[in-house]
């Protein structure tokens, strides 16, 4: 770890942390909503939007030049939908109008609604297709602007996915970073028994692109993978992070495989105190 | 009538003139560019030309993806490649997002011939239409198809342009200009009005010439924009000549005879009768052959005017 992330890190941890909180509350809420899912992606997406990856501009959401983040696991709306409020697209108070009606905050992602929002997502399996669109696009324009794509884990299940990773690698796409949130469990069970596609890595090498799998809560870990995606020349990649579904919160939820429910007032409480306890 | 090139020749060709336009069109295939006829784009302006393969799905998003990052995508494959087999991606990745693509489905309808029902675009418009915040247009020929290319380049937001296979007779001798949602009037009767688009235009015209031999006096609107109706020029033929029949070179249910009659039963009901394919899949012969037998011919539309003039 380098000096400076002996400082950055607990600045991300702390922001996670914010972030965590900012995702139960708005699902509790709302009554409804896929908490699990959000939160095992945090400290990936805490760590592009506030580690010093993603360039972006929240004053201007279209600035040319941007980097892009596009959820493609969109049932995770609501820990886009709070990093983007913490980094300063929108009011913090605007994360209680969750799934409300007249609300921009919708269920899954709508770029029309909400500045900030690169694509309108929540029919799996499009967004790394439309990442490689973008990708391209800042390339004809000469931009170095680089668009990491979040899936999950039985997202890949998606042979639409599997169509824009061969296409990427025709076209020697190297700004576009591809990170799976390997959580072990989609809508119907784990992935293992649904559709089991493990080991991912190979099956990206083997198409061409570079891939490592990481530990998706280590902070070290998800710096130093996604700079050393961000630099890569030649070919994409994608990083495989191997995740918690809940995390930190999994063992206290009922089900093991805890899919698109919100928590009950009473578990949402449970949980903001484990959370509280450090993490 | 004089036969021109094919509508997807013309389409080729004027959006390769596109190309040399505006640098910031882009043209996405799907391995049929030598059947769609973006080879004439991707000739001349190869660093901007996107092969992604027998992929529609990724063919459909990543132009979304590069609308949203500024440029003007044009994707084309067949009609029932594009269309059917990327319904999702459409309606997720363009329709909904309200984005700058263009997708352009040749191969439309059964005049295609002998590749077969399996190649045959004939339920596209249908999809199309459905799609919010999607523009829906079917030229008739060559001149029309080169106009509809340059209108559409000029509409910021998604739409659907439907070319066809075979030559096409010529229908329009000089470039009328298109203007998208507004019917062109064609030839001006009182008792009855053929409402037609693509390949049917040509035979509204012929038909209309044997019906004013039987002393029948026919207007026929070429209907290239199926969405947005004109619905004025609707309400006007239903008003001024009380019987309508619709021709196209689509599944009957849910293209232009659907557009056209819901129009007219909001505005000014009359009795109307529709010349399209009944509910059914083709087969493969010859385009002639093929139009004879489903029932797609200027006889065909005479025959269901007449029919509407015993009402
Ligand atoms: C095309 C499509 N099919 C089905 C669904 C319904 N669905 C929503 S979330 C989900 C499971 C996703 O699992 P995974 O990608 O592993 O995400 P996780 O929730 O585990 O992060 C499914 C099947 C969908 N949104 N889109
Ligand atoms: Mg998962």
């Amino acid at each position: 770890m380098s000096d400076n992330d002996a400082l950055l890190i607990p600045r991300l941890r702390e922001k996670a942390l914010t972030i965590r909180r900012h995702i139960i509350r708005m699902t509790t809420k709302a009554g409804s909503g896929h908490p699990t899912s959000s939160l095992s992606a945090v400290e990936v997406v805490v760590a592009l939007y506030f580690g010093g990856l993603l360039r972006y501009r929240a004053q201007e959401p279209s600035w040319p030049q941007r980097d892009r983040f596009i959820l493609s696991k969109g049932h995770a709306a609501p820990l886009l939908y709070a990093v983007l409020a913490e980094a300063g697209y929108f009011p913090v108070e605007q994360l209680d109008t969750l799934r409300q009606i007249g609300s921009p905050l919708e269920g899954h992602p709508n770029m029309r609604r909400l500045p900030g929002v690169e694509a309108s997502t929540g029919s799996l399996g499009q967004g790394l297709s439309i990442g490689l669109g973008h990708a391209l696009a800042c390339r004809l324009d000469g931009y170095d602007s680089r668009v990491y794509v979040l899936l999950g884990d039985g997202e890949v299940n998606e042979g639409q996915v599997w169509e824009a990773v061969m296409a990427a690698v025709k076209y020697r796409v190297d700004n576009l970073v591809a990170i799976v949130d390997h959580n072990g469990y989609q809508q119907t069970g784990p992935t293992r028994e649904v559709l089991d596609l493990d080991p991912l890595p190979p099956k990206f090498a083997a198409f061409g692109w570079h891939a490592e799998e990481i530990d998706g809560h280590d902070w070290s870990a998800v710096l130093r993978a996604l700079r050393s995606a961000s630099q890569r020349t030649g070919q994409p990649s994608v990083i495989v992070a191997r995740t918690i579904k809940g995390y930190p919160i999994h063992q206290l939820l009922a089900e093991q495989n805890y899919h698109g429910k919100a928590l009950t007032p009473a578990d949402a409480e449970k949980a903001l105190a484990l959370l509280s306890g450090g993490s | 009538m004089k036969l021109g090139k094919s509508t997807r020749e013309a389409f080729g060709l004027a959006l390769a003139e596109l190309g040399a336009r505006y640098d910031d069109i882009v043209v996405l295939d799907a391995d049929v560019h030598n059947s769609t006829r973006t080879e004439y784009f991707a000739q001349r302006f190869p660093q901007r030309f996107i092969n992604v393969g027998i992929a529609e799905s990724n063919l459909v998003s990543v132009a979304s993806g590069l609308a949203a990052s500024g440029k003007r995508p044009w994707l084309a494959s067949f009609a029932c490649f594009v269309m059917c087999n990327a319904f999702d991606q459409l309606r997720m990745s363009v329709a909904f997002p309200a984005l700058d693509v263009k997708v352009v489905g040749s191969h439309a309808g059964i005049s295609i011939g002998e590749d077969g029902p399996s190649q045959m675009g004939i339920e596209d418009v249908a999809l199309a239409c459905v799609l919010p915040n999607f523009t829906v247009v079917v030229p008739a020929d060559e001149a029309s198809t080169r106009q509809a290319v340059w209108a559409l380049a000029e509409l910021r937001g998604p739409a659907y342009l439907r070319v066809g296979r075979p030559n096409v007779p010529v229908v329009y001798e000089s470039e009328v200009p298109l203007r998208l949602g507004r019917a062109n009037c064609l030839r001006d009767g009182r008792d009855l009005t053929i409402i037609a688009n693509g390949l049917m235009v040509a035979a509204a015209l012929e038909a209309a010439e044997e019906l004013a031999r039987l002393g029948v006096s026919v207007r026929v609107l070429d209907m290239h924009t199926v969405k947005p109706l004109d619905h004025e020029a609707v309400a006007r033929a239903a008003r001024e000549t009380g019987r309508i029949v619709v021709a196209e070179e689509h599944l009957k249910h849910g293209g232009l005879g659907s557009a056209v009659a819901q129009s007219v039963a909001e505005q000014c009901p009359v009795p109307m009768r529709f010349v399209a394919l009944n509910d059914t899949y083709a087969e493969s012969g010859t385009p002639q052959d093929l139009l004879r037998k489903y029932e797609l011919t200027a006889a065909d539309i005479v025959r269901a005017a007449r029919s509407l003039l015993q009402t």
